[in-house]
C-alpha cells in the first residue's frame, strides 16, 4: 500500500478552483519534489493535505495509509503522522517553543498509544535534535517563532519535524528566504531525516535546494495539474529552460 | 409617583453612623467626611449621559439598598474559609478584612524594617491620627466621582503603610478583602493609604473576594503617595462574587524621580468599574500601568485610566488587554494629558482586546491630550478574535482545536501575568485563568 494516494483532488480557495484534479503517488522511503511556477497550487496541495480549513474540497481522494486523510482533523493527520513544514510559520508570542513541542510530541505519543514523556525524557531527546539544526539552548526558552529570523522559523520546523518524527513530511517552501548557509543546515536536517518508512516532499519554486536534498521523483505542478514526472534531472532541466516549456507541452 | 432619591438611605445612613459610630472620631475627619458627603449629595449617582460613566450603568446600583457592611454585626471568620482566596506560598505580611473590617485574627504580620507602619486605618486613627491626617484624602479627590465621595463619607477601615524615609520593605504586603454572604445586600468602603517617603521601597498587592456568591457591593478607594526617588510595587487582583459589584479607584501621586509599577487583574463580579487616575508631580518619574480583564457570562467590566504628566522628564507605559467571552462586556477608556511644559514626556498607550464569542462586546477609547510640543506619545488600540492561523499551525502539530483555542487565549493574557514580581500572586492567577479554559491540564503543560 501505497503512503500517500492522491487522485483527481480538486480544490479552491475562496471562489478560485486551484487544483483542477492532481495525481501523486508517495511510497515510503521516498523523496518527492513537486515544483512549478507561483501560483501553479504548490502550496494550496500542502495546505489541503495538511487540512488547512479555508481550502474547499471539491472532488477526488486522498488516502494516507489506506485511510480517507481529508475526513480526517488536522489534528488527528498530524497524530497519524502527517507533517507539515510552513511556508510562512506563525508567531505565538506567551507560547513557549519547549513546551508548546513537548505538548505536541505527547498528543501524538498518547494517540499511538505510547507513554508521555517527562521534561527530562524531552530534554534528552530535544537536546540531540538541536545539535543537528545549529540552535542553541535559549532558542527552547523563547517564544513560539515569535520574532525569529526568516532562517530561524525555517529550521525551528524542521527542529519539530525531527522531534515530531513524522511517515510523511511536506516542506512548503522552505527553502525560500533562506541564504546558502542556512539552506546547508536545513536540508541536512531533512537528509538525516530520510529513512525507509518515512517519506518527504518537497514543494518548491526553484531547484536550489534539491541540490541538497536529493530527490527520488520529480513533479511539475502547472496550473493546478502535475503534467510532467520524471527523476531527478527534470529538475535540473528546469533550472535550464524554466517552466515556459511545460506549460506549452502540457497546453499541446 | 416619582422614583425616591437614591441619595436618601445614603444620607439616613451617614447621620447615623456620624452619630454612632465615628463620634470618638478626630474633628478634621468628621469634617472631611461631612464635605465628601455634602459632595455626593451634590454629585448624585451618575448616569449614562455622564461622559465618564457613557459606557457603564449604575442605575442597578443606586436603586439597591446596599446596608452599611459596619454594621453588620461581628467578622469571626474561620481561617480556612480563606484558602481558597490567599495566595498559595505567600512570603509575607497579611492583613485580612472581612466585609471591610480589619481581622487582626486572620491578619500576619511579619517583621518589618524599623519605623515602617502596617496596620488598619482604623488603629492608626485611632492610636496616631497625626501620622494620617497629612495624607487622607489628599489624593483622591471627592469632586470628581461620586463613589469616591461616598467612599471618603463612609471610610472607616482598610490598609495604612506608611515607608519612612530610605526604608526598603523586601517582603509584599498583602491586603485581602473578603466578602461573606448577607441577609441584605451589603456595602463596605475599603479605603487604603500607601505613603512612600523619599527613596521608600514596598510592594503591595490588593485582593478583593467573594466568599460565598452573595449580593454586595465594595466601593474601594486606595490612595498612593510616592515621594522622591521612592518605588512602589502595586498590584490588584479582583475576584469578586458573580453577584457582586465592585467600584474601585486609585489614586496615585509621583514626586521626582520616582517609579511606580501598577498591575490591576479584573476577573469577578457582574458590575466592576476600576479606575486608576495618576499624576506626576515633578520631573524624572516613570510609570508603568497594567491591567488585564477577563471576563464572561453577563459581567460588566469598566476600566478607566488616566496618567497626568504635569511636568516635564518623565514616562509612562501603559497596557491593558481583555478577554471577553459570552456576552460579556467590557470598557477601556484611557486617557494620557500631557499638560502644557511637560516637555520630553514620554508616553505610550495600548490596549488590546481579545472577543470569545459573537456576544461579547468591548469598548475601547484610548486617548491622548497632548498640550506640549517636544514630546513623544503614541497611543494604539485592537479588538479582534483567536488568529486562526494559529489555531491551524497548533492543531497541524497534533494539539485538538479546543486546547489551541486555550492556549492562546492563556498566551495573550501572559503578557501580562508575567508582569507581576509576586511569585506567590503570579501562580495564583495563572492558575485562576487556566482554570477557567477548556482542557486545562492539556494548556498547563503547553506553557
Amino acid at each position: 500500500m501505497a503512503l500517500l494516494e492522491v487522485k483527481g483532488l480538486r480544490a479552491k480557495v475562496g471562489d478560485k478552483e486551484i487544483l483542477k484534479g492532481v495525481d501523486l503517488t508517495v511510497n515510503r522511503g521516498e523523496v518527492h519534489a513537486i515544483m512549478g511556477p507561483n501560483g501553479s497550487g504548490k502550496s494550496t496541495l500542502a495546505n489541503v493535505l495538511a487540512g488547512r480549513l479555508n481550502y474547499e474540497v471539491l472532488g477526488g481522494q486522498v488516502l494516507y495509509e489506506g485511510k480517507d486523510l481529508l475526513a480526517m482533523k488536522p489534528e488527528l493527520r498530524a497524530r497519524e503522522g502527517l507533517f507539515l513544514a510552513f511556508q510562512y510559520p506563525v508567531e505565538i508570542p506567551g507560547v513557549g517553543n519547549a513546551y508548546f513541542l513537548k505538548s505536541a510530541l505527547n498528543s501524538i505519543r498518547r494517540h499511538r498509544g505510547q507513554e508521555e514523556l517527562d521534561a527530562m525524557d524531552f530534554m534528552g531527546i530535544v537536546t540531540e535534535k538541536m545539535k543537528l539544526l545549529g540552535l542553541d539552548e535559549a532558542f527552547l526558552g523563547r517564544s513560539l517563532n515569535d520574532g525569529f529570523s526568516g532562517g530561524e522559523k525555517k529550521r525551528n520546523e524542521i527542529f519539530q519535524m525531527a522531534v515530531l518524527e513524522p511517515r510523511l513530511a511536506i516542506l512548503d517552501e522552505t527553502d525560500s528566504g533562506l541564504d546558502i548557509d542556512a539552506l546547508k543546515i536545513v536540508a541536512s536536517g531533512v537528509n538525516t531525516m530520510r529513512a525507509k518508512d518515512r517519506a518527504i516532499v518537497v514543494v518548491t519554486h526553484y531547484q536550489r535546494i534539491l541540490n541538497y536534498i536529493v530527490p527520488d521523483f520529480v513533479h511539475v505542478l502547472v496550473n493546478g495539474r502535475i503534467v510532467k514526472s520524471g527523476g531527478r534531472e527534470l529538475a535540473l532541466e528546469l533550472e535550464k529552460r524554466g517552466y515556459g516549456w511545460v506549460e506549452e507541452s502540457a497546453v499541446s | 409617583m416619582p422614583d425616591a432619591d437614591p441619595r436618601e438611605p445614603y444620607r439616613s445612613d451617614f447621620d447615623r453612623l456620624e452619630r454612632e459610630l465615628f463620634a470618638g472620631d478626630p474633628p478634621w475627619l468628621m469634617k472631611t467626611r461631612r464635605d465628601a458627603f455634602a459632595k455626593f449629595g451634590a454629585l448624585g449617582f451618575p448616569t449614562l449621559k455622564h461622559e465618564m460613566w457613557k459606557y457603564t450603568n449604575v442605575a442597578p446600583l443606586a436603586r439597591t439598598r446596599f446596608t452599611p457592611a459596619a454594621e453588620i454585626p461581628g467578622n469571626g471568620l474561620a481561617p480556612e474559609k480563606l484558602d481558597p482566596v490567599v495566595f498559595g506560598k505567600f512570603e509575607g505580611s497579611e492583613l485580612v478584612f472581612v466585609n471591610g473590617r480589619f481581622s487582626r485574627a486572620l491578619s500576619s504580620i511579619r517583621s518589618l524594617p524599623q519605623g515602617v507602619g502596617v496596620m488598619s486605618l482604623a488603629d492608626a486613627l485611632r492610636e496616631d491620627p497625626r501620622a494620617v491626617e497629612p495624607f487622607l484624602a489628599r489624593t483622591a479627590p471627592v469632586d470628581a466621582n461620586p463613589f469616591t465621595a461616598l467612599n471618603t463619607a463612609f471610610l472607616q477601615d482598610g490598609a495604612f503603610i506608611h515607608v519612612p524615609e530610605g526604608k526598603v520593605v523586601e517582603d509584599p504586603i498583602h491586603l485581602l478583602f473578603v466578602s461573606t454572604a448577607q441577609p441584605q445586600p451589603a456595602v463596605a468602603y475599603p479605603r487604603n493609604l500607601i505613603v512612600l517617603e523619599a527613596g521608600g521601597q514596598l510592594t503591595v498587592t490588593e485582593s478583593y473576594a467573594g466568599l460565598d456568591g452573595g449580593v454586595y457591593l465594595t466601593n474601594a478607594v486606595t490612595e498612593a503617595v510616592v515621594g522622591e526617588n521612592a518605588a512602589l510595587d502595586h498590584y490588584k487582583l479582583q475576584r469578586e462574587g458573580e453577584r457582586a459589584s465592585h467600584i474601585a479607584t486609585l489614586e496615585i501621586e509621583q514626586a521626582r524621580a520616582s517609579t511606580v509599577s501598577d498591575t490591576s487583574i479584573a476577573l469577578g463580579g457582574a458590575l466592576v468599574r476600576n479606575e486608576v487616575n495618576q499624576r506626576f508631580l515633578a520631573e524624572g518619574g516613570e510609570l508603568s500601568m497594567n491591567g488585564l480583564f477577563s471576563v464572561t457570562g453577563t459581567q460588566h467590566t469598566d476600566t478607566h485610566t488616566r496618567i497626568e504628566h504635569l511636568t516635564p522628564h518623565c514616562t509612562s507605559r501603559e497596557l491593558y488587554k481583555g478577554i471577553l467571552d459570552g456576552r460579556a462586556r467590557g470598557v477601556f477608556y484611557g486617557n494620557i494629558i500631557v499638560h502644557k511644559g511637560a516637555q520630553k514626556t514620554n508616553a505610550v498607550q495600548t490596549n488590546k482586546n481579545l472577543l470569545l464569542s459573537r456576544e461579547a462586546l468591548v469598548d475601547s477609547i484610548p486617548g491622548l491630550q497632548i498640550l506640549a510640543n517636544d514630546v513623544k506619545c503614541r497611543h494604539g488600540s485592537t479588538t479582534g478574535q483567536i488568529d486562526e492561523d494559529s489555531v491551524f499551525y497548533l492543531r497541524s502539530r497534533g494539539i485538538d482545536s479546543d486546547t489551541a483555542r486555550s492556549i492562546l487565549t492563556y498566551a495573550f493574557a501572559r503578557e501580562i501575568i508575567d508582569l507581576i514580581r509576586v511569585p506567590a500572586m503570579r501562580a495564583t492567577l495563572g492558575v485562576l485563568l487556566l482554570s477557567r479554559l477548556p482542557n486545562s491540564e492539556a494548556v498547563r503543560e503547553a506553557l
